[in-house]
């Protein structure tokens, strides 16, 4: 269970937030309202003021490492760091198997990541996230850039997560995608965070 | 010291006719520098012949505090050297403090200890020997320093989300750092290897050039330059790591994060 209390950070006003184990909470909203600020303040990539937890410890009581690792925070458009695919995973041959989930060729990994397309790189910077086993994924629309059958691919991969526990905050664009996907849904609009009702 | 011929100024003042000779051509051919390179090559005949009369009051005095004192005003002077040649700096204090810290610490320990193991003089700081050795290792150091701190700086500008991807995967800041740490470091360190290198069959050092000059055995002057580039490749090194580790641990935070908002903002 992630906690958030009165967070707030420069272009995002304070909120909070409860989100339990296995819950998808889609974030929507224009452009350039905040939605990435809010994620990359949950993973704490940028600084934040607020209290912020997982399973009632506070994150300040551990290392920013540590945290990520639980915490892991997906960029729309991922960067990379080394020059082949399977370097970025830390075992290719254990990742195969999700790999082939999201319609990817397992010899994909010995390419240099410059060739692929951006959805490749979209399908695997979601592999690698996934393979780490976070408690909470936040996902910042990872499926912009994929034709329908990688996106439903994606979306049962992480529903199937979900099952297991996986908790998501997932940025998303796209209004049919939320209503699959939301078990709840947040607007973020000129920096005010406001829960929405979902029908279901 | 057997060979060597002293200067007089009459000698320098023929020596100085090249360049009237520059101007002249500069003049003839339009190309304007006449008035920079009078005012260049005056600078220069005022500063150097100050740096003479400092040496030999120094030299004369032989007093660790006189040393000690002209040495940090060189080290102070290469910071701000160093500083300049960057593209993008580190905001505030941090900027000129790193570069300086690591000069003092690189040329600091490096002179010290060919003083007090190599050469020997006596006293060990003895101005002679120390302020040469100080003023070449400092001018290395310097290159090493401010590449090394301009190639840090714009690889991570440039290579933001590599960094950020790494640690949003849960790697430490020294860990998703460490691709960039060692290309500042390789680039810092480049130009002492390709100048050990040529050395010799490219190029005569200057030091040695000005020994052999002065009446020295090629071969002791020899020894003396392979000395001179073991210090600077040392101090280069110690340098570029101290600035470049310096840089890293100011660019990110102790929440593991990257922090480019510690870089001055760019310059037109």
């Amino acid at each position: 269970m992630l906690t958030i209390r009165d967070m707030s950070r420069p272009g995002l006003a304070p909120f909070r937030l409860d989100v339990a184990d296995g819950e998808c909470v889609v974030v929507t909203g224009p452009s350039g309202a905040g939605k990435s600020l809010l994620l990359r303040a949950i993973a704490d990539l940028d600084p934040s003021d607020g209290c912020v937890s997982l399973d009632g410890i506070d994150r300040e009581a551990m290392p920013a490492p540590a945290w990520r690792s639980r915490v892991c925070y997906l960029a729309a458009e991922p960067g990379w760091w080394a020059d082949s695919v399977a370097e970025h995973f830390p075992d290719w041959t254990a990742a195969a198997a999700l790999i082939e989930r999201l319609l990817l060729p397992a010899e994909i990994g010995a390419k240099p990541v410059a060739v692929l397309s951006t959805g490749e790189r979209q399908r695997l910077a979601l592999a690698r996230a996934v393979v780490r086993q976070p408690r909470v994924l936040l996902l910042d629309e990872p499926t912009a850039a994929l034709d329908a059958a990688s996106r439903d691919a994606a979306e049962a991969l992480l529903a199937e997560r979900r099952a297991a526990g996986m908790a998501l905050i997932w940025v998303s664009h796209d209004a049919a995608q939320a209503r699959r996907v939301a078990s709840r849904r947040i607007e973020v609009a000129g920096g005010r965070v406001t829960e929405v009702e979902v029908a279901k | 010291m057997s060979g060597y011929i002293p200067l007089s100024f009459g000698d320098l003042a023929i020596a100085g006719l090249l360049i009237l000779v520059n101007g002249a051509l500069s003049l003839a051919l339009g190309l304007g520098v006449e008035r920079r390179l009078a005012i260049a090559a005056g600078r220069m005949v005022v500063q150097l012949l100050l740096v003479g009369l400092v040496l030999q009051v120094l030299f004369g005095a032989a007093s660790l505090a006189a040393t000690a004192a002209v040495a940090l005003a060189m080290v102070l002077f290469a910071g701000r050297e160093a500083v300049a040649r960057q593209e993008r700096r580190l905001a505030g204090w941090w900027s000129y403090g790193l570069g300086t810290a690591a000069m003092l610490l690189a040329a600091g320990v490096v002179t010290t200890f060919a003083l007090t193991t190599q050469l020997r003089p006596d006293p060990w700081y003895d101005p002679r020997y120390a302020i040469p050795l100080l003023g070449m290792v400092l001018g290395n150091t310097m290159t090493g320093i401010s590449l090394g701190l301009t190639i840090l700086t714009g690889d991570l500008s440039a290579g933001r989300a590599g960094v950020e991807a790494r640690l949003a995967l849960g790697a430490d800041r020294y860990q998703a750092m460490l691709p960039l740490i060692r290309k500042a470091l390789r680039g810092a360190l480049m130009p002492v290897v390709n100048g050990m290198a040529a050395t010799g069959l490219v190029s005569l050092p200057g030091m040695m050039t000005g020994q052999i000059l002065g009446g020295v055995a090629p071969v002791e002057a020899v020894k003396y330059q392979i000395m001179v580039m073991f210090l600077i490749a040392g101090g280069t090194g110690l340098g570029a790591t101290a600035a470049v580790l310096g840089g890293v641990f100011r660019l990110t935070d102790h929440r593991h994060r990257v922090r480019l908002d510690r870089l001055a903002p760019r310059r037109p």
